[in-house]
Parts: C-alpha cells; structure tokens; sequence
C-alpha cells in the first residue's frame, strides 16, 4: 500500500494528542510512530508514571486524579493541544471520544478532532432518533409499539405487525413482573390478561408495550468506515455476545456460524446505516441477532472499539492508521472488494475485578505481572507494567489479549495457553474466569449469546473447588525451597560459609525431622506433615496420602519457576509469594494458596478476621458507624466504604469491643489498611 | 576469556594439588558383606531405638502435654531454630535403661545445638512428658554437660524450662556435690561473666531452684497461663504461711512482666515465646568470627554407607583408618604427615565442610614410634591453630619387655600430654574399640575434647573384656597353685563367663551414652556431618594458644 499523507493541504498530521490513557493512548502512540507522527499525550496526577506518559514524546499534565478534572477537561485538553502544537487530537474510547460538544469545540479550535463529525455523534447518540434515521435508511431495527391506545384490539394488531413472538411489558415494569413472551396469536388475549393482572397488582397500573423478542439474542457488530470523500466500507462483524455487567469480556471476529451470506447482508446494512448519517472516521454499527440470524440495528458506536483489534487480525489493517489518513482527508486506503477476511481472532479483557463476587471491579497494585510473549499473532495491548497500580479512578481493565489463528478452534486454543501465561499478583483477576469461560464446550461449540455467563453460571463459576493435594506439596515445597534460597543468601554474605548449619538440610541425629506446615485453601488449614529425606526429597502426608516431593527454584526473564516432582509427576509453575499468599501459575491453572499468619503477628499480617478489619480495595470511607469503646457483635455494620463506583460494608468479623477507628467519614483508605482495631479479649 | 576463566577458577596447577585417598572396596565379598549387614543392623536398632527416645513421655503425658496448647520438647527446638536448618543433639540415650523400672527417654532434657536467628547456640529444654520434667541425677549431668559445651565453645544458651526441679527421692543424687543442681546456676553466672549469653524460656513451671534459671538469665520470655516462677509453690506456701493462693497469682507471666520484673517479655502461647526468643537471639549483636581458613566444601568421592562393609561390628576384624578418612573429608583429600613413621597412627590434614582437621586415627596397637608422631602432629595443629579430629580405635599401647625398655611409657606419656594440653578444639570418635591408655593418648573423655561421639560398634573399658577375664583368671589360678589346689576350665569358664559378660554390657555404647559419658552414638554414615557442625560449633571460641607442659625426653 502506498501511504499518502498530507494528501489535503493544510490538514496534515505531524503531532496527534492522545487525549485518553491506559492502553489506548499507548496503542494510538504507538501507530503515531511508526507513521512518524509526534505524539502528545495527557495525564492526571495519578497517572504521573503511567506506561502512556513514557511512551509519548510529549507529555502534560492535566490535572488531579478524578478525569471530571483531567481527562474530561476539555478546555484543559484544547489548551495543550494548542500549546503544543498539536494538529489533532485522538480521543481514543471512552472520556471524550462521543462529547459531542468536544467534537465541535475542537472543529472551533482548528484542531482535526478525529473522529466522526458532530452531527454523527448527535444523531447517533440519541436512540429514538438513530432508530428512525436507520429504518429509513432500510436499516433493519426492533420493532415495537408504545402507543397511548391500550385496546386489546389495539395491541394485537401491533403484535401482528411486530411478528411472533413477541413480548409485552408492563410500562412501569421491573423485574420481570407483568412481562409475558407471546409465541403465537392463539395466546395473546390469554396472556396479555395475565400479564395486565399481575401489573395492576404489582405497579397498580396495567399500561402495556409490545415489543419484537429476540430469543437469547446474540451481540453482533460491524466495524466500518467512512471518510470525507462519501465512501463507506466494512471490515466485516464481531461477535460480543458473552458479556457480564452488560459489558464485554470476550470478542472475536469473525462471528461463529455466519454464512458469507448472512455476513455480506450484515456488512451492507452497516455501511447503509453509516451512509445514513454521513460517517467519516471508524465506527461500529450494533445489532442484535437471533438465533435465525435476523438481525436488528441496536445503535452505533461513533469512535473506535475497545475490541478493534481482533478486526485488524483478520484483515491485516491497523484501524488507528486508518483513523489518522481519514481524518488528514485521505480516501479510505483499500476499496470494499481489497479487503480480505482471514482466519480467526479472539480478544480477552483482562480485568481487575473478583469474579466471585459479581464481578466486583478491583484496584491495586500489579505487583507481579507475567505475560506471554507477543508476537505476530498474539497481541497484548495493555496500558500498564509490573508495579503499576490500576487506579480506583478508572476503568479497571488491565490489559487485552489478542491471539489470531487459520480457524476457530485453533485460535481459541491459543488464546487458552495464552492466558494460562498471564500471571498476574497484586489483586483479583477475571483470568481463571477468562480461561473457564474459553474451555466451555458451549463457548467452543460457538453457541455464545447474551446469557451466556448467567445460564451457565454454575460451571463457569464453581463454587469454590478443593485444591488437590499434589498442587499443595507443591506450595509447600516452594516455600521450603524460598526459605532455602534466603537461607543460602545469609550465608553468603558471612564469613562462615560452608557450615553445615546453614543449609537447610532439616537434619537431626538418628531419627528424621519432620515438620508440619500449616498452608490455608480458602478457609481451610490444611495440615502437611513434610519429612526431609537426606537425599533433598521431601515426604509430604497430607491427611491420609503421602506423596515424594522434590524440585527446585529457577529464575527466567526476571520470573521465578518451581520446577518440582510429585511422586514422579514432573511440573513447572510460576511462583510468586506475596502478602502470606503462594501463587503458582501453570498449564493446568493458577493456584492460590494462604500462609496462615500466627496469632501474636496478626496486627501485622493482611487477614481482616484477626486483629481487625481492613479496606478490601483502595476508597473512600462513606460511613462510620462506630468509635472507640463500642460493643459489636460479629456481622454488624462498622463502616461503609465506596470504591469503584459500588458500596461496600465493612462487617464486624467477630464479637469485640472496638479499640481503635483509623478513618473518618470522606477519608480515604488504601486496600489493606486496617479500618478498625479490636481490642484483645485479654491483656497486653 | 575461557582459558583465564579456567585459571582464576580452580588453582589448576599441580603444586597444590592433594592426593585422593580411599580405595573401591570388594563389595561382593563375603566379609564385606558380613560387616555391612552386622553393622546395618547396628545402626538399624540405633534408628528404632532413637525412635522411641523421641517421643518423650507416655502416651498419656504428651496428649495431657499438648491438650494444654504447649508444643512437645522437640517441637520447641524446631520451631526456635532456623526452619529446617540441622540441630546437633547430643546424648539421645541419656538414662537409657538406667533406672530399672523408670524410663527417663533422654535424660528428660534435650540438649543440642542449632541456629537460632543466624547463631549457633546450645539449646537445652525440658521435657515435661517425663516426670514431669524433674531432674534425675543423669538430667543434671547431661544439663551440665550441655553448659560445660557451651561455655568451651562459647554459644549462647537457651533454656526452654519446663521442669518441677530436683527429683525428690533421688535428691541425695542431684543437689549437695560440686556438679549437682546448684551447678547449674553457677555455671549461668559464670558463662554470663564471660559475655556468653543466657536466655531462659519460661514455658512451665520453674519452681524453687529451678526458679533460678529465668532468674540468672540475661532475658527471658514467659509464656501466659503456662510459665510460673516461684520459690515456693502454693502446696509450699500453704503449709509455710497458710496463705491460699493460685500458681498463676504466685507466679504467672502478668505477675513477672508487670509486678516483679522477674520476666522481661510477656508471651501469648509457646510460638509466641519462640519467636521472641529468635528476637532476643537477633539482637544479640553477635558475629561469629572464624580463626580459621575456609574453602569450599565437597563430598567425599565415596558412600558413606560403605563404612558398614568396611568396619563393621567386629572389633577383632581389623581396616584401614584411611578408608574411614576418605569416606569423612572432603573429596576424600588427606594430606598425611610422616606416612612412613609409626605407622599404627595415622596422621594428617584434610578439610571438612571447608574446615580444616588434623586427624589422628588407630592403624593398630601404639608403639613408641606412633606415640612420639602423634605427639609432634598435635603440636602441628596447636601452632597452626587446626582443629584436632580423634579417630579412636585402640587396643592400647605395645607391652612386653623390649617395648618396655625402649621407653614406651614415657613417648605414650608424650602422646597423652600433648593431647590433654592441646587448646585446639578436640572431637574424638570412637569408632571401634577404646581400651587402656590408648583411651587417653586418643583423647578419651578425660581428656576434654569438645565433643566424643561413638559409632554403635564401639566398645569402651579399662581393657577387653577376654583380656580382663584371662587376667582375673590367671590372678585365680596362680592363687588356686599356691593353695596347691586345680582350677578347672570348667571353674575358668565360670569365673570368665560373668566378667567377660560384664564387660560386654558396660563396654556397650549405650551403656556409656546412658551415663554421658560421651555425647552420643552415631550412625557411621552422618559422620561427616556431625563432624562438621561440631567443629563449626566449636569455632564460635577463638582458638587458644597452647602451652605445652615438659616432654618426659
């Protein structure tokens, strides 16, 4: 392909200013360079170290933390545009990339906002209105009546109109109440009386509205775009069915058991629905499809997409490259016939958050984090670095994982042994849930839809399974290995050095020592009696099964490895040890097992059920409920605690009196610190 | 680079280079194998009966123990030292079948050395599951000698006390002589007057004398609801003053740390206790310095289980010491000294763990020769500052005439001396018989060696007991000749029959180790490694200048 820039007098990009961060002001800074295109990014305080800052050849502060104050500071945006020089400004997803209003001021500006046109954004951006736009269009959209006249004559001339089935919906509805799917005419008047009763005696007011069900619908959307010139072209469909908390976690391209078909009239719809509103720039077109492979125009999206990526996977294209030529007045750079359609690409959101507890958005330090090595089809677009912190003040997604194959089942193979390389310690991941959730037969057969994650919540999210005992020698074996290795640095480092006191042999005269370590899975001890052998194996009994253990501690690129055998089973995991916490990452998954902290360290150690309580993520304390010298039962309200946009209350976890309140109202508490102190029951 | 690499490496050239001793036994032959299996077999019912050692007290008294929340004996003295660093225990078989009826496994104390926090110190804890952790005569010994340790090697002592003091009925045993109970105390102030540092845990009770041990210690830890000091218990004090009062109130941890001052650091259970006591041991500010060279330490080129085959347990068989040496230091490296001269001794230097020895091990009966070697070879060390290794396996000194009037009395008289003067640290093994003289010039107990192991094969008397019982036979018969009366072989039998017996039990390593009067028996094969944390113990004490007295010439 032949790069023409500047190609518009006057509207050549020499320096772009990010106006995002994280993992999408990297991915767009590192397109800028390799264009040769300067690139400015913006930060708030938080951010000050951030990955995007390093990259960027320029960088400006923008203000405190919350991104009301920095990243959503328009006037503060423009400002550095300006003062440094930059031509246009990429507003990246999320923060400003659908503000309108900055779309025009930036127009006002004379700085290229890179996106669609205002009047795009508007249009789209209202539903009513981008629904009607579209069905003029010829775009298909969901049908439905929410008219005054509530006739049972009324009503069922629309339901026909509609087309089976249907559903009614009490208007003031909620919770399912007084909502019925209708299937066939026969059981309207049946159903619709029903649903009425049961809405009266509910909100008592029985209003109805009808409209198309979509049974168990898929999330399907096209990627397209447009430029100033009147063209428009698609880059073909996405599916993002599989989604918790209404977002998604999970992509590919293309959609599983789309016929060409099906795909072409997809494709066309969207460029249809892009023409419609005179889209210039990258934008994705929602539809919902039904398991008939209908599909109806939901919205569009007017920036580029969290999941983009797995569409440059299967086209070979670099859609932030695209962005930039557009925005300079180029004509989109391959006709709709050039572009091709390639294997098979899936995209993984690695999240902070604890998939056991609903998903609960988390923050924290990164305090060791592993990933696979990237290479031509494994992308890993992320935004932070070992050490980092994902912040309380953003989305707290750490990072995508891009993999592409020929084929499904190939790509999805490899996104599995991707992931199980994506070792994160530090806080709470959806990992394993990612890694469950791609090993689902019904994941892998294709059958993805919106429900997927409730409908097959019992085995995507087992209740907490019992770690097998092979993988808790293992645990043990490290931390004797650790505790061997530090060991071995003390006497290094004295002049003693051969002593045969200072190694960790665990010998004792005529009889063997065994030694019972105490490692805690969830809120179980379990108890491993481990006997040192002379010959540096370890027996370890574990209730009634005693198993040879030996191995040792390597170090890889800056990773720690336990290599170990279990009675004969050679294995090789990752090894982290952080806050009386093993970690061992491996092929067969990631194992989390506690070091129980003695009573008398207790004050020092992590656990919020032994002195006292701690913050579980950094926020803000919202309540107090209690001071110094009450009385709490287990299970009562001490404080409320807001982080990640969710309240949290802090529970009494035993029966105490309170000695110690360590925050007021409005502070804010780090994760791990200690909220309330508990008096000792005795002395001291 | 590679060829410079391979220089600085190791000091490639020949010069320096130490020859390899030992040589490939005939493991297929049939005294081998006679030897190999006596000697397991030896060493199999050490491991059984060290086995029943360990577990202390009844059944009964170690599930009363624990149902308490205290750690048994030996698991205190794992969880203070380093985590699965060694400990070097000492006389397992104190009081092994030395009460008749009475079992007291261990003496009822442990003693031992292990690192605690990064250093060496002695170690010694009541077991409570034994009578309740009262002394018997051979706990004060073993107590003692577990100080008498620590003060020659200077380490640092830590008391798990859990002890109801003095066994009663035996009291005439264990308090009015100069190495009974009060020993104990006396050799506490002492060592603390020389800057050896006494740390006593309170983990039980510490009555009357035994009041004293957290008394006279530089710090202690109490343990709440569990440790208790007082003169006097509250049966004592009832009777005394009528008062009624708890042992807690008399003398608990919240009385000790807040009231008296009798404690410094207050403990919540026996882990507690432990790790303040590796908090006391880290700021102790003590930096173990070496007199000594260091390099680094290799395995011998041969298994150690091969010293089965090669000993064995008939004393009347006999082997090169050379092949215990090459099975002992490291890479088998010994650097002998007057190869050709006395060669019933074997002297020389090597290394293990990287610590340098010098050896002194019985090729055969001494003659004046061997004697006069190893007397010139102890003095070696004692200028050199080389730790002295004994490896006893001695009949004694040559009689007869013509030994006689060469003056074997005053070259053995030689040997003996610069044995006993010799301040090097002295380790003795008796890993075969120890018999007569040969006991002293081989630094038997008498003579003050730091630590005296035995293998379970080792016999130790005045002399054999065939020899002792043809001696007393002759004695008898001679007599019976001037009585002009016969003594039958069948009276000879029965005259020798019991002595021979006799000889036999006391002779017996157990017997001894019973009694401490050695520090332990040994499996042959953890020699090496017993060595090596012995002389590393030993090294905690700067090295003396020795003064020898006069060489009889």
């Amino acid at each position: 392909r032949t790069m023409q820039y500047g190609t518009t007098p006057g509207r050549s990009i020499a320096k772009v200013l990010i106006a995002n961060r994280g993992e999408i002001a990297c991915r767009v800074i590192r397109t800028a360079k390799r264009m040769g295109i300067q690139s400015v990014a913006v930060y708030s305080e938080a951010d000050r170290n951030s990955m995007h800052v390093d990259m960027a050849d320029e960088a400006y502060s923008i203000g405190p933390a919350p991104s009301q104050q920095s990243y959503l500071a328009m006037e503060k945006i423009i400002q550095v545009a300006k003062s440094s020089a930059a031509q246009a400004i990429h507003p990246g997803y999320g923060f400003l990339s659908e503000n309108m209003e900055f779309a025009e001021l930036c127009k006002q500006e004379g700085i290229i906002f890179i996106g669609p046109p205002s009047s795009a954004i508007r249009d789209m951006g209202i539903k009513s209105t981008s629904k009607s736009i579209m069905a003029a269009a010829g775009v298909p959209v969901v049908e439905g009546y929410h008219g005054e006249d509530q006739s049972d004559q009324c009503l069922k001339e629309h339901a026909g109109k509609i087309g089976y089935p249907v559903m009614i919906k009490a208007v003031r509805g909620g919770g399912g109440k007084g909502m019925r799917i209708i299937r066939s005419e026969k059981e309207f008047q049946e159903q619709l009386e029903s649903a009425r009763r049961e809405a009266k005696k509910s909100f008592n007011d029985d209003a109805m509205l009808i409209e198309k069900f979509v049974d168990t619908p898929r999330h399907v959307e096209v990627q397209v775009f447009g430029d100033h010139h009147g063209n428009a072209v698609y880059l073909f469909e996405r599916d993002c069915s599989v989604q918790r908390r209404h977002q998604k976690i999970i992509e590919e391209a293309p959609a599983p058991g789309i016929n060409p078909e099906v795909r072409r009239k997809l494709g066309e719809a969207a460029v249809r629905a892009a023409q419609a509103v005179k889209y210039v720039g990258a934008g994705t077109v929602e539809f919902i499809m039904d398991s008939e492979h209908n599909f109806y125009f939901m919205e569009m999206n007017t920036r580029l997409q969290v999941e983009h990526p797995v569409t440059e996977m299967i086209t070979g294209t670099d859609l932030v490259e695209w962005q930039f030529r557009i925005a300079a007045g180029e004509r989109i750079p391959l006709s709709q016939e050039e572009i091709p359609l390639q294997g098979h690409a899936f995209e993984a959101r690695i999240y902070a958050e604890d998939p056991d507890n609903s998903f609960m958005p988390g923050a924290g330090p990164l305090v060791h984090l592993s990933t696979p090595q990237a290479d031509m089809s494994t992308r890993i677009e992320t935004g932070v670095r070992q050490g980092d912190e994902v912040s309380v003040h953003y989305d707290p997604m750490i990072a995508k994982l891009v993999v592409w194959a020929a084929d499904r089942p190939s790509a999805l193979s490899k996104l599995r042994y991707s992931l199980h390389q994506y070792n994160i310690v530090g806080l709470r991941t959806n990992v394993d849930f990612l890694l469950r959730l791609s090993g689902h037969p019904e994941f892998e057969a294709g059958n993805v839809h919106t429900d997927f994650i409730p409908q097959h919540h019992k085995t995507l999210l087992p209740t907490h399974s019992v770690i097998a005992k092979e993988a808790v020698c293992q645990a043990a074996l490290g931390l004797i290995l650790q505790e061997k290795e530090m060991t071995s640095a003390f006497r290094l480092h004295t002049q003693d050095q051969f002593s045969p006191f200072s190694f960790s042999s665990g010998r004792r005269l005529n009889i063997s020592y065994t030694r019972n370590m105490i490692l805690r899975s969830g809120k179980n001890d379990i108890v491993i009696a481990v006997t040192y052998n002379h010959d540096g194996s370890y027996d370890m009994q574990i209730e009634n099964q005693t198993f040879r253990v030996l191995g040792d501690l390597c170090s890889e690129g800056g990773c720690t490895y336990l290599k170990s055998s279990v009675d004969g089973v050679a294995s090789k995991s990752k090894f982290v040890i952080l806050d009386n916490t093993i970690y061992l990452f491996s092929m067969e998954g990631s194992i989390e097992i506690g070091i129980p902290v003695p009573k008398y360290l207790a004050s020092a150690s992590s656990e919020g059920t032994q002195g006292g309580t701690i913050a579980p993520m950094t926020g803000t304390i919202e309540k107090v409920f209690v001071k110094a010298g009450d009385r709490v039962k287990a299970g009562d309200s001490l404080m409320v605690m807001i982080a990640m946009k969710m309240e949290h209350t802090i529970k009494a976890p035993k029966d105490g009196r309170i000695k110690k309140v360590f925050f007021r109202e409005g502070a804010q508490a780090n994760r791990h610190a200690p909220l309330v102190e508990f008096e000792e029951e005795s002395d001291f | 680079p590679c060829a410079r690499a391979a220089v600085s490496r190791s000091r490639a050239y020949h010069g320096d280079s130490v020859a390899r001793l030992g040589t490939q036994p005939d493991s297929g032959s049939s005294t081998y194998q006679e030897n190999y299996e006596q000697m397991k077999a030896l060493v199999s019912q050490l491991h059984e009966r060290a086995q029943y050692v360990r577990l202390g007290g009844s059944e009964k008294a170690r599930a009363r123990h624990t149902s308490r929340g205290k750690l048994l004996p030996r698991d205190r003295i794992d969880n203070l030292i380093d985590p699965g660093s060694p400990f070097l225990e000492f006389s397992q078989f104190a009081g092994y079948q030395l009460y008749g009826d009475e079992e007291v496994p261990a003496g009822g104390i442990i003693t031992g050395i292990g690192r605690v926090s990064g250093v060496e110190c002695m170690i010694v804890a009541n077991d409570a599951t034994v009578k309740g952790g009262s002394y018997y005569p051979v706990t004060v010994k073993k107590h003692i000698r577990a100080q008498e340790i620590a003060l020659q090697n200077r380490l640092p002592c830590i008391y798990l006390v859990d002890s109801g003091g003095a066994n009663l009925p035996r009291q005439a045993d264990t308090f009015p002589d100069r190495d009974h109970f009060g020993r104990i105390f006396y050799n506490q102030a002492i060592m603390s007057s020389e800057n050896i540092t006494q740390i006593a845990v309170v983990m039980g009770s510490c009555t009357a004398g035994g009041a004293y041990v957290p008394a006279m210690a530089d710090e202690n830890i109490i343990v709440r609801k569990q440790g208790t000091i007082f003169l006097a218990g509250p049966p004592l004090v009832k009777a005394a003053t009528g008062e009624e009062v708890s042992a807690e109130d008399l003398g608990g941890a919240d009385l000790h740390c807040r009231k008296s001052g009798v404690t410094d650091h207050y403990a919540l259970d026996d882990h507690h206790a432990l790790h303040l006591t590796r908090k006391v041991v880290r700021s102790l500010n003590y930096q173990k310095k070496l007199d000594v060279t260091v390099e680094p330490s290799e395995e011998p080129l041969f298994p150690a289980d091969e010293l089965y085959g090669i000993v064995g347990a008939n004393l009347k068989r006999s082997f090169d010491v050379r092949e215990v040496i090459a099975r002992i230091v490291d890479g088998s490296r010994f650097n002998e000294f007057k190869a050709f001269y006395g060669d019933t001794l074997v002297t020389g230097f090597a290394r293990i763990f990287g610590y340098p020895v010098g050896i002194i091990g019985n090729n055969g009966v001494l003659f004046s020769e061997s004697a006069k070697k190893g007397a010139h070879f102890v003095q070696l060390c004692c200028q050199r500052n080389i730790p002295l290794l004994f490896l006893q396996n001695i009949t004694g000194f040559m009689v007869g005439r013509d030994y006689e009037a060469e003056g074997i009395a005053k070259d053995g008289a030689k040997m003996v001396a610069a044995v006993a003067c010799a301040k090097v640290p002295k380790i003795t093994v008796i890993i075969g018989g120890s018999y007569g003289a040969g006991n002293y010039g081989m630094c038997g107990r008498a003579y003050s060696p730091r630590f005296l192991y035995m293998w379970p094969n080792a016999r130790i008397s005045v002399m054999g007991g065939e020899q002792a019982a043809t001696v007393l036979a002759t004695v008898a018969r001679d007599q019976k000749a001037r009585e002009g009366k016969q003594f039958s072989s069948a009276e000879e039998a029965a005259l020798k029959e019991p002595i021979i017996k006799r000889f036999e039990e006391e002779g017996n390593p157990y017997y001894s180790s019973a009694r401490v009067w050695d520090d332990g028996i040994i499996d042959p094969v953890d020699t090496r490694l017993v060595l090596g944390l012995s002389i590393s113990a030993a090294l905690n004490a700067p090295i003396q200048k020795t003064n020898f007295g006069i060489f009889r010439m």
